[in-house]
Formats: structure tokens, sequence, C-alpha cells
């Protein structure tokens, strides 16, 4: 940037204003990075090696670093848990949300911008309040019971709440639309006569699908998948409400230890942790599935 | 996969084709022969029903009524994917996620073809573009796109190539440029090329047949000198080139000649050349045919008195005048530079003289403007 204003200005003091603007533009961004981003995780990063002091929720900086790997080992149901769960989920979502922004993409017509709103529209509603509903809708009085049970698929004695799949289903349904978005996005933007000219050298619908579509549409994959499983990895409130004590995810244990036990430096270490596991696997994913070459 | 590529080879037939989209009639009763290895060109304005007859022929679109056939094989009922027909598409539709020869081998690798990278070079070689194998469609300018797109078609060697207005993308010099490449590439592969657009000077460079198109229907078919030199209606006169269509009537018979009172100007017009039922006609001279005499020497042939000049563009090659008739009307005239007298000016008295031979007559109760205006070449 300096560079290219140093070859067209002539005047220093012109100069000096212009190549200031790039860096006045960035600054309140960068300041709030600076204040809410990494000023946490730095103290984050030192309240994990801190020990218990003399009194109730006194720790004493000590630099502890082996409380990292305690935490881990601690915990290491949970994590395996939260990124099992989540992976489920984001795989269930994405099986809903393909054919459902599919839909809305190619096939709605004048329904497009309504159906979009629906999409959206459980936003409006609180988020735990939504997850309670669930509560409702598989509770042995809701409709889904009721309806399995008739149809001889489960037991009087099955329960469909405080389950494992509870748990998934929550979190699928909480994060849907974070999927479906950006699908729904990148569906849009391909150009139909891409789709034609498929056809028109002897791809059927199906292959169409699979070689033009699909290949089209792996930004919003990429994107709706990351946006579903980097929330739903962390989520405490699904298995709190939709699960049990054995269905327990990571965000409830850094919940407990944080407002319940006020274990401050294990708390802290499973954040960071859970941060770097997942910035760790969203590389590796992004590597793979090699979106920078669609663009 | 279908091998249809193979399956069909012959004339294309269209017979009674109609295409109706609720009241409005895109394509009207559309009956066509296109004979195996021409290079046909569907011509006519935008909304004359000339892509959408395309689209039908690729199976894009389903006909209201009428059949399409290849040889003797009938594709109307037959998937897009299932008929020995590939397309050049507007703007390309190269595939975006692919590499050019990805790009091109699509077709091949859909039908289970053998020896695809042997038959993606050789066609990379065809439109001189080997060394962009490994690219992007993105990565390529929109000259390159243009060919690789006919390259991705013509591989597959289908019975009929469909060309949806293949340069309208093209700055006007390689459009120039890719007109002769097309022709050379129709000559060279020697498939079955149907060509649609909306701009006469393309058509008349690469087809061999024209049919002009309005409204759905075919005005006239023929090849590019048959139209031009000898039109049967308005819209035609006007759409391929221009024209000076001038009211008048029949008055006389002199041989092969009609006798053409225009405005109490007395004309000849071949009976060979004269497409009207009744006595009133349009009677039409090119612009280039037409000559100012300056010096009282009138050449012998057909005479417009009492012309005058209204207006003048000097454009290089040749001098455009516009001459206001006594009766009102403007007569274009196009005059060749090539003789080294400067230009004529505006108000200058003319007399304007032609061979009576290339005059042509049409029906007097059309429109005489039809087809100019919808005319979107303006160069």
């Amino acid at each position: 940037m300096a560079a290219v204003v140093r070859a067209s200005g002539t005047a220093t003091s012109e100069l000096k204003k212009k190549s200031l603007v790039p860096y006045l533009l960035l600054a309140p961004g960068l300041l709030w990075l600076a204040l809410f981003f990494v000023a946490p995780i730095i103290t984050l990063v030192g309240t994990a090696t801190k020990t218990p002091g003399a009194g109730i929720g006194e720790f004493i900086q000590t630099y502890r670093w082996a409380n990292y790997w305690d935490a881990l080992t601690g915990a290491s149901a949970q994590f395996g848990r939260s990124f099992l769960y989540a992976f489920i989920a984001t795989l269930l979502a994405l099986a809903i949300a393909y054919p459902l922004a599919y839909g809305i993409a190619f096939k709605s017509g004048k329904y497009k911008n309504i159906l979009l709103v629906l999409v959206v529209a459980p936003f409006f509603c609180s988020f735990i309040l939504r997850t309670i509903a669930w509560k409702q809708i598989l509770g042995q009085n809701g409709p889904v019971y009721r309806t399995l049970l008739d149809l001889h698929l489960i037991s009087s004695t099955t329960h469909l709440t405080a389950s494992v799949p509870a748990v998934i289903i929550g979190l699928a349904y909480n994060f849907l639309p974070f999927m479906t978005l950006p699908l729904y996005g990148s569906l849009e933007r391909i150009d139909p006569r891409v789709l034609e000219a498929s056809g028109d050298l002897y791809a059927n619908a199906f292959t169409t699908f699979r070689k033009v579509t699909v290949p089209l549409s792996m930004p919003g994959v990429v994107a709706g998948t990351l946006l579903t499983f980097i929330p739903a990895a962390g989520d405490y409130v699904n298995a709190e409400i939709l699960g049990n004590p054995s269905t327990k995810m990571i965000g409830n244990v850094i919940n407990a230890q944080f407002l319940n036990t006020q274990d401050y430096p294990t708390a802290a270490a499973l954040s960071f942790i859970l941060m770097i596991a997942i910035s760790i696997m969203v590389m590796i994913y992004v590597r793979k599935a090699g979106t920078e070459e669609l663009v | 996969m279908p091998d249809a590529s193979t399956s069909a080879k012959g004339d294309l037939k269209l017979v009674n084709l109609t295409k109706s989209f609720g009241e409005f009639k895109a394509v009207d009763d559309l009956t066509l022969t296109i004979p195996e290895g021409s290079f046909f060109a569907l011509l006519g304005p935008s909304g004359c029903g000339k892509t959408t007859t395309l689209r039908m022929i690729a199976g894009l679109e389903d006909p209201t009524s009428g059949k399409i056939s290849i040889g003797s094989t009938d594709i109307t009922d037959k998937r897009p994917y299932q008929r020995p027909v590939n397309t050049v598409f507007q703007n390309y539709a190269l595939f975006p996620h692919l590499t050019i020869f990805e790009n091109i081998a699509f077709g091949l690798r859909r039908r289970g073809i053998k020896d695809v990278k042997a038959q993606v070079d050789k066609v990379l070689n065809l439109v001189e573009l080997p060394h962009l194998a490994d690219r992007k469609p993105t990565q390529l300018s929109g000259g390159q796109q243009q060919r690789i797109a006919v390259a991705r078609a013509i591989v597959n060697r289908p019975a009929l190539l469909l060309l949806d207005e293949p340069l309208g993308a093209l700055d006007l010099k390689l459009r120039r440029q890719m007109q002769i490449e097309l022709k050379w590439i129709q000559t060279e592969v020697g498939l079955t090329f149907v060509h649609v657009t909306h701009d006469q000077e393309e058509a008349m460079t690469m087809a061999d047949t024209i049919a002009v198109m309005n409204e759905g229907r075919i005005e006239q078919m023929g090849t590019p000198a048959e139209l031009y030199d000898n039109p049967k209606t308005a819209f035609v006169a006007n759409f391929l080139g221009q024209s000076n269509l001038i009211q008048g009537s029949i008055v006389d018979s002199d041989g092969d000649y009609h006798v053409v009172d225009l405005h109490g100007q007395k004309v000849k017009v071949l009976k060979s050349r004269t497409h009207s039922k009744t006595s009133s006609v349009l009677y039409a001279i090119r612009p280039e045919k037409l000559r100012i005499d300056t010096d009282g020497h009138i050449r012998p042939g057909n005479v417009f008195k009492g012309g005058h000049i209204v207006d003048v563009s000097y454009i290089g090659v040749s001098t455009q005048y516009q001459v206001e008739m006594p009766w009102g009307q403007e007569i274009m005239v196009f005059e060749q530079n090539d003789d080294g007298i400067p230009p004529l000016d505006k108000g200058d008295e003319v007399t304007l003289t032609f061979e009576p031979a290339f005059a042509f007559a049409l029906d007097g109760s059309q429109d005489a403007t039809a087809g100019s205006e919808v005319n979107p070449e303006e160069e």
C-alpha cells in the first residue's frame, strides 16, 4: 500500500495523510480485538497455570503447566463425547439442510423469500426456550413418543428425553439455520446454464448433481459444517436440558468448573484446550476440502 | 451411459414445431430441414424464437407440439443427455470447478470413452490452446473460453453442434477472427452446425444457409447472397443490411420488367424479383447500388430525379448520404471513396441512378420499417 502511494504521490504531507488512512480505518477493529480477544486469551492462558491459595476461590500464579494435562485427562471422556456428538449433529444437520437449501434455491419459485424467512424464524425465539420445547416434543406426552409407541418402534419403558439421541437432535436442530443459509448461498449462485451444459454433455440428473452441483456447493458445505460443528462442540445447553449425567459434554464441565466448583484454573485450561483442538480440526478440514480452488 | 453420439446421423428435421408460453407463441409451427454437414444460421432479433428453437433441439425445452428428428431417429421425447447434440452456450457455461482438460473430457467420461487423453489433446490442438489444459476457466480470456466451449462440444463428435450466440460476449475484432475460425473448424470436423444469432454479419460470414426468423416463424430461408440480393419481405430487406423501400404501384409491363410509378417517377424492376400479388408494391434498392450523378451525364437505367443531400457521413471506405426526394422521403446512398473526388456537400442537388436489375419489389401492404429498428448491429 505504502509503495503504491509513494509511487503516485508527490507532496510528502499528502503522502503521509494518505498512508495513514488504512491504519485509521483498521484501528477500531484492532482495538476491539486487542481488548476483547487477545487480552482475555492471555488472561485465560495465565489463569490455567494458577494453583489454589489459602482462601476459598483464591488462586496464585505458580506457572503449573501440568494443569493443562490434568484438565485434559480429567475430562477426556467429555471431550471425546463433545466432538462425537457435534460430528453426528453436523452430519444430521447437513443431511436435513442440503435438500432444504436445494429446494429453496432451485424449486421454490415465488415462495423463495417466505421459505428463507422461515429458516431464520426460530431466531426470534430464545435458544433455551426452543431447546426446552424439544423436551416437550420428545417427552412421554409429546407427539413423537406417542407416534413411535403406536408404531411399536419403541416400548413404553424407553425414554426419548434425557438420552444421547435427544442431545444430538437438539444440537442439529439448534444449528440448522447456520447450515442452511451458507448452503443456500452457494447453491443459489450456481449458474443454471452450467447445469444445462452438464445435461447437454451426457450427464443425467444424478450425475449432474454429483459432478457439478455438489462440487460447486462445496464452499457452502464447508462454511455450513464449520458454523454448525464449532458451536455444537462447545455447547452445554442441549446436554443440560435434553441429556442426562452420562451425556455431559465439555461445555457442561467448563460451566460447572467455573460456576459451581469455582476451579478457575481447570476451567480455563479446558476452555483453552477446546479452542486449540477446534482450531486444529478446522485447519485440517479446510485444507482437505480444498475450497480455495473453488473461487 | 447411452452412446447417443453414434446412433443417429443425418439431416435434422423439425416438423410443425410449436412452443407456447401461456398465450405467447415463441415458436409457431416451424418446419425446417437442415442438411447434414451444413453450417446453418437461425437469424433474427431477440424474441423471435430462435433461441427457443435451439433449446428445443438440445432438449432443454419441451415443444408444445411438433416433432424433431435426426436422420430417421425421432428425438422429440429424449432427455438432453440422450441426444447426439452438443451446445456451445452463450457465455460458454464452462464448469468453474474443473480444469480445461476436465471440462473437455466431461462428455467423453460420461459416455465411458477410453482414450480420453488423446481425444482431448486433439481438440485442444485444433483450437490451438494445448498449453491451457491445466488452467481453470476463470484464468482464461473471453476468446479462449469461447474456443474451449467449442472444443468441449466438438470432442464428442455430435451429429449436431448448436451454437447459441457464441460470439456475443466478444469484442468486435475478436468476433471477426472467431467467425473465420469457427467456419474453419466446421469445415475441418465436418459436423452440422446450427448457429443462432441476431448479428446478420455473423450469420452471413459463417453460414451456408440462413433462416431469418421473426415472431416465431421463418420469414425467408436461403444462402446469404440470395437473402441479401433478393429478399421477399420488408423484414428481411431491412434486417439483412439496409434497404430503401419506396411506396409505389405497378403501372405497366416491359418485357422481363414491371414499370413502377413512384410518386410520379417511373422506374423498372425485374418481374422475377417482384414479390407482390397486387399492383401495390414497396420498391426496394440497396444504398450501395445507388450512384450519385452530379456532372449531368446521367447513366442509362433507372433514375431518381430532384433529390438534395441533407446529411453526409464520411466513414473512410465509403461516404453515406441521406438524400431527400421530392416526395419527402430520405433515401440512403453509400458511395465508395474510390475516385478521389471529395464528398458532396449538404444541400447539393443530385440525381440518383442505378441498374434496374438490382432493384426488387415487395408486397406494398407491409410496414416499410419492419426489421429496421430491431437491427442491433450499430457499427
